[in-house]
């Protein structure tokens, strides 16, 4: 009853999937509605619950159940057939439809449950480019002379997942001291995108647009681009193997070495 | 309040716009952009864009795509699915409380 994109991450790129779990999503439902009830105040409802919302989670869920809020960016395209009804929405990371679903059944004082529901989009992941079980079983199965090119089909870089999260392009010179673990300083940044505030979740990419790091901003987009020194965002996830770029950077003097040359 | 109408726009609808801060350029002779991968790593750092079909869970999708095509690891982004034992009707109340 729930089909639609699930991006899989291979090998190496499992590591990123805590990004994409941030992605909004895009969903296309049926609902199936308990009672009759008149189509415009079914359409003013849906209208009702674009915007914020709270949602305490369901008690199958792979979270703690307290009540939280989530965005709902739209509900369109809705067609009614009777006690059916068939809409699009899009919403933020962590939205249960199904619960969305009871809960305007409840404001429609009928009760309503989800038939089906079928994601259509997972941040830059959509329906258009999507890949069946058949596909795969076919890989599988391929020659080896046709296997490379059937692999470049399927397979897309992990760097396509992070077509909307902001992000910070940096100079060759700091990827390798970034994938030995230190976080971003100030100098090391050439291109970045707006509206990146403390905390935000960022994405660190080579000029070459390779992802090296998975971060989170210690200071806004303003503040980047105004200072000269200091720390920008604290490394979380090193994606890149730290041999990919030369060493640049002088290590510090361990005390050892100090103590050999007193 | 025009704050509050963007934070509200799916991501794909706000703008991507990058700024500037240092004139720099990368030295082609270092790292590899992510379309020049040889096949190996392509694999390596590589995202499959999958329709989950109805019937097994996002879990199980992914034991076989990583059993078909002899991976050591793989993973998905975000669970399609609550995992529901058979007999449970997925709609009671009790679900939801």
């Amino acid at each position: 009853m729930v089909t639609g994109v699930l991006p899989l991450a291979l090998e190496d790129a499992t590591k990123t999937i805590q990004a994409f779990l941030l992605t909004g999503k895009e969903y296309v439902c049926i609902m199936t509605m308990h009672g009759d009830v008149d189509q415009t105040k079914l359409r003013g409802v849906l209208e009702e619950f674009v915007g914020d919302i709270f949602q305490k989670p369901p008690v199958r869920a792979a979270v703690k159940r307290e009540v939280r809020k989530r965005t709902i960016y739209s509900i369109d395209d809705v067609e009614i057939d009777g006690r059916q009804v068939l809409f699009r929405v899009a919403c933020q990371a962590g939205t249960y439809i199904r619960k969305l679903v009871y809960d305007v059944g409840e404001v429609l004082e009928v009760g309503a449950h989800m038939r089906e529901l079928r994601r259509t989009r997972s941040g830059s992941f959509t329906e258009g480019d999507i890949h069946s079980l058949y596909d795969i079983l076919k890989l599988s199965q391929a020659s080896p002379e046709e296997r490379e090119g059937m692999f470049r089909q399927i397979v897309r870089p992990m760097e396509d997942a992070f077509e909307y999260v902001p992000r910070i392009y940096i100079r060759d010179s700091a990827v390798s001291s970034i994938c030995h673990g230190a976080d971003l300083a100030v100098p090391g940044i050439v291109k970045l995108s707006e509206g990146i505030r403390p905390k935000t979740a960022i994405a660190l990419f080579t000029l070459k647009g390779e992802l090296v790091a998975l971060s989170r901003a210690l200071i806004g987009t303003e503040q980047m681009m105004k200072d000269e020194r200091g720390l920008a965002a604290k490394t979380v996830r090193v994606i890149m193997p730290t041999d990919t770029y030369p060493k640049l950077w002088k290590p510090k003097h361990r005390r050892s070495v100090v103590t050999q040359s007193n | 309040m025009e704050k509050d109408r963007l934070s509200q726009q799916a991501p794909w609808n706000k703008s991507q716009k990058l700024l500037i801060k240092l004139d720099e350029e990368t030295d082609p002779a270092l790292g590899c952009p992510p379309e020049k991968r040889t096949i190996e790593q392509h694999i390596r750092f590589g995202l499959i864009n999958l329709d989950k079909p109805s019937g097994p869970s996002s879990h199980e999708v992914v034991a076989w795509v990583k059993r078909l095509l002899r991976l050591n690891h793989a993973g998905h982004g975000g669970t399609l699915e609550v995992p529901i034992r058979a007999g449970v009707i997925q709609w009671s109340p009790a679900f939801f409380h």
